[in-house]
């Protein structure tokens, strides 16, 4: 694999491989990774239905009208209505707020937390490496789901609750991975130079080594959407996630039961929704970890 | 002392400070429960102060707080989880009547699971970009991305709308009526199994990749040999030593699988005790499953490692 790449001149190479431009990354990503480009389209439809759900949705998410309840799919009701004549796809369309919100909050907070202590427990190592690896041994410790609904159950359930305690949760896990990318950054010869010539810590972190952990952190934020997005939905479902009235896929679900003899339909829809999404963000994350990964670099 | 019995004793006495911090967080997270836990007890009567002062004295509430942190802590030490708070009886007498059926969902899953998985697996890497390969991974995927909730309740609401059947609610142990007892666990563990195979499964595909890559398989291929044993004599072997390591690591993803589906098939186990118990706030028992569940992560964990190292003495040095 190595010699692949020596017997490679840059001046055989076509020109469009020597473009850096990002329009022609992101051509380059769209013909070769097909899969992963329909997990992104997947990934942005829901961004942009959950951005302008009160637009696309055809009723309130509340809206309650009970001579039509529990209808099938019809034109006026695309998905049906449920058990008090609610609009199915509606409330989907308002359930992907919740998805997105709690998702890229707790995956915002997980990373942003993960990357410093990554960072700073390689870049000092010794005592403050050992102190903040404990802490994050004492994290990972901790079995998910069970310590969630532990923690929501006291600290109560809401939006904010739900973000705080998944992002902990989550931020053990990739930091681990986010200290041994910023280890291998450190022992390059550019980061002794760096030193060398009298660059304080924080220049050495933030311009050096932080901008190498980007591809990573770009792909475990594109992993952890979807993993945070099913943590959700199972939370919800158990009655652990964002309260009432407000809709989620996983409390849509937990509700459908009750319905099952009269209405099997409502138990289809918000699960093709989690399902969808969550295996889109999955396809897209292996696509983002095949272009950007340099570990697997030349593997295939 | 070699490297490696360096190694163990050193992954041994970091266990320490790792489960005197998750004890510690569980103690301190229960004290920040809003409400009154004499008042709750007491329940739908206002407690008196005579009431008030028998209760206090009883779980010694007056203590200081990390008095009571030492003697609980002591308790779990000697396998003493203290009594549950509403159900007059010891923790401990609740986990032996509702371990076995959490354990028998388990081993079944994760048996499953493997089943299930390094076949697919395997297939999917010596037939790499075929059609097979195509379905085996698409499955991988799809159970990573399907939520076991929905499955579950789309087999109860078709199994009985198609088919007429309904999940037994009624729970035998295996040793009393095994059919029984099948009838009633077959369909929660192939859920969860299936739900558990997909990272087995992508996980065995990329060793076998890996191993059908090297020089001694290529050998192996140059000697003559056949194809049946070139795969199941140089390359199955090599590539499924870290797939079996890593089946500890689905450990946490199984703790949280069997709350999920213990509470939707009413399968009477420490999933369903703890969903039941974090609803009427009865956190000693919650208490001690969040604890026993960690021990058995950390302890996975360190087992997944440790197997590891043996056979891959890199690992050691980082």
């Amino acid at each position: 694999m190595a010699r692949e790449s020596v017997a490679a001149p840059v001046i055989t190479q076509p020109w469009f491989r020597r473009s850096t431009g990002v329009l022609r990354a992101l051509w380059r990503f769209v013909r070769h990774k097909p899969l992963g480009t329909f997990g992104a389209a997947v990934g942005l439809l829901m961004l942009l239905t959950a951005l302008f759900a009160d637009v696309i949705a055809p009723y309130g998410y509340a809206e309650f009208n009970i001579p039509e309840r529990l209808q099938g799919p019809s034109w006026d009701h695309l998905f049906g209505t449920d058990n008090q004549g609610r609009d199915v796809f509606s409330r989907i369309v308002y359930g992907a707020q919740t998805s997105v919100i709690t998702s890229f909050g707790a995956v915002t907070l997980a990373v942003v937390m993960a990357t410093s202590i990554g960072l700073i427990s390689a870049y000092y190592g010794g005592l403050v490496d050992l102190l903040f690896q404990r802490v994050v041994d004492i994290w990972i410790a901790f079995p998910g789901l069970l310590f969630i609904i532990f923690l929501v159950s006291i600290l109560g359930a809401s939006q904010l609750t739900l973000i705080i305690v998944i992002g902990f949760l989550f931020m053990a896990g990739s930091s681990r991975l986010l200290r041994s990318v910023a280890m291998a950054t450190l022992a390059q010869p550019y980061t002794e130079a760096a030193k060398a010539v009298g660059a304080r810590d924080s220049r050495i972190m933030i311009f050096h080594i932080l901008p190498n952990m980007v591809p990573i952190i770009l792909i475990t934020v594109s992993v952890e959407i979807g993993a945070v997005i099913l943590i959700e939905s199972s939370l919800s479902f158990l009655g652990y996630g964002i309260p009432p009235p407000f809709p989620s896929w996983g409390r849509m679900l937990n509700e459908s039961q009750r319905q099952m003899l009269n209405q099997p339909y409502l138990a289809i829809f918000p699960g093709l929704a989690i399902a969808l999404v969550v295996y889109s963000l999955n396809m897209f994350g292996d696509a983002l970890r095949d272009v950007l990964d340099p570990r697997l670099r030349g593997s295939r | 002392m070699t490297s490696m019995q360096a190694y163990l004793l050193r992954r041994i006495i970091l266990l320490i400070p790792t489960l005197i911090g998750v004890t510690f967080i569980v103690f301190m997270s229960v004290r920040f429960l809003p409400g009154d836990i004499v008042d709750s007890l007491a329940g739908e009567f206002a407690a008196t102060p005579e009431y008030r002062k028998i209760i206090e004295e009883q779980y010694k509430l007056n203590d200081n707080m990390f008095t009571q942190y030492f003697e609980w802590l002591g308790g779990i030490i000697t396998l003493d989880f203290g009594d549950s708070l509403l159900r007059r009886a010891p923790v401990n007498d609740l986990l032996r009547q509702k371990l076995p059926a959490t354990i028998q969902l388990s081993a079944m899953s994760l048996t499953l699971s493997v089943i299930i998985a390094i076949p697919v697996g395997i297939i999917s890497a010596i037939r790499q970009d075929s059609a097979m390969d195509y379905v085996g991974r698409s499955f991988a995927v799809a159970s990573l991305a399907t939520p076991n909730f929905w499955i579950a309740i789309m087999v109860i609401t078709f199994g009985f709308v198609w088919f007429g059947w309904t999940a037994p609610i009624r729970y035998v142990a295996i040793w009393d009526d095994p059919i029984a007892n099948l009838k009633l666990f077959w369909v929660p563990a192939v859920i969860l199994g299936t739900s558990l195979s997909g990272t087995l499964m992508r996980l065995t595909r990329s060793a076998m990749l890996e191993v059908l890559r090297q020089d001694y398989v290529r050998t192996a291929w140059a000697k003559g040999l056949r194809e049946r044993a070139v795969i199941s004599q140089h390359v199955v072997r090599n590539a499924l030593i870290p797939v079996i390591t890593i089946i500890g690591g689905r450990i946490p993803t199984l703790v949280g699988g069997t709350v999920i589906i213990e509470t939707i098939f009413t399968i009477p186990g420490m999933g369903r005790l703890f969903f039941d118990s974090i609803g009427e706030r009865d956190y000693t028992t919650v208490q001690a499953i969040v604890i026993i569940s960690a021990v058995l992560v950390v302890v996975s964990n360190l087992v997944t490692d440790m197997t590891y190292s043996i056979i891959d003495p890199r690992i050691r040095v980082r």
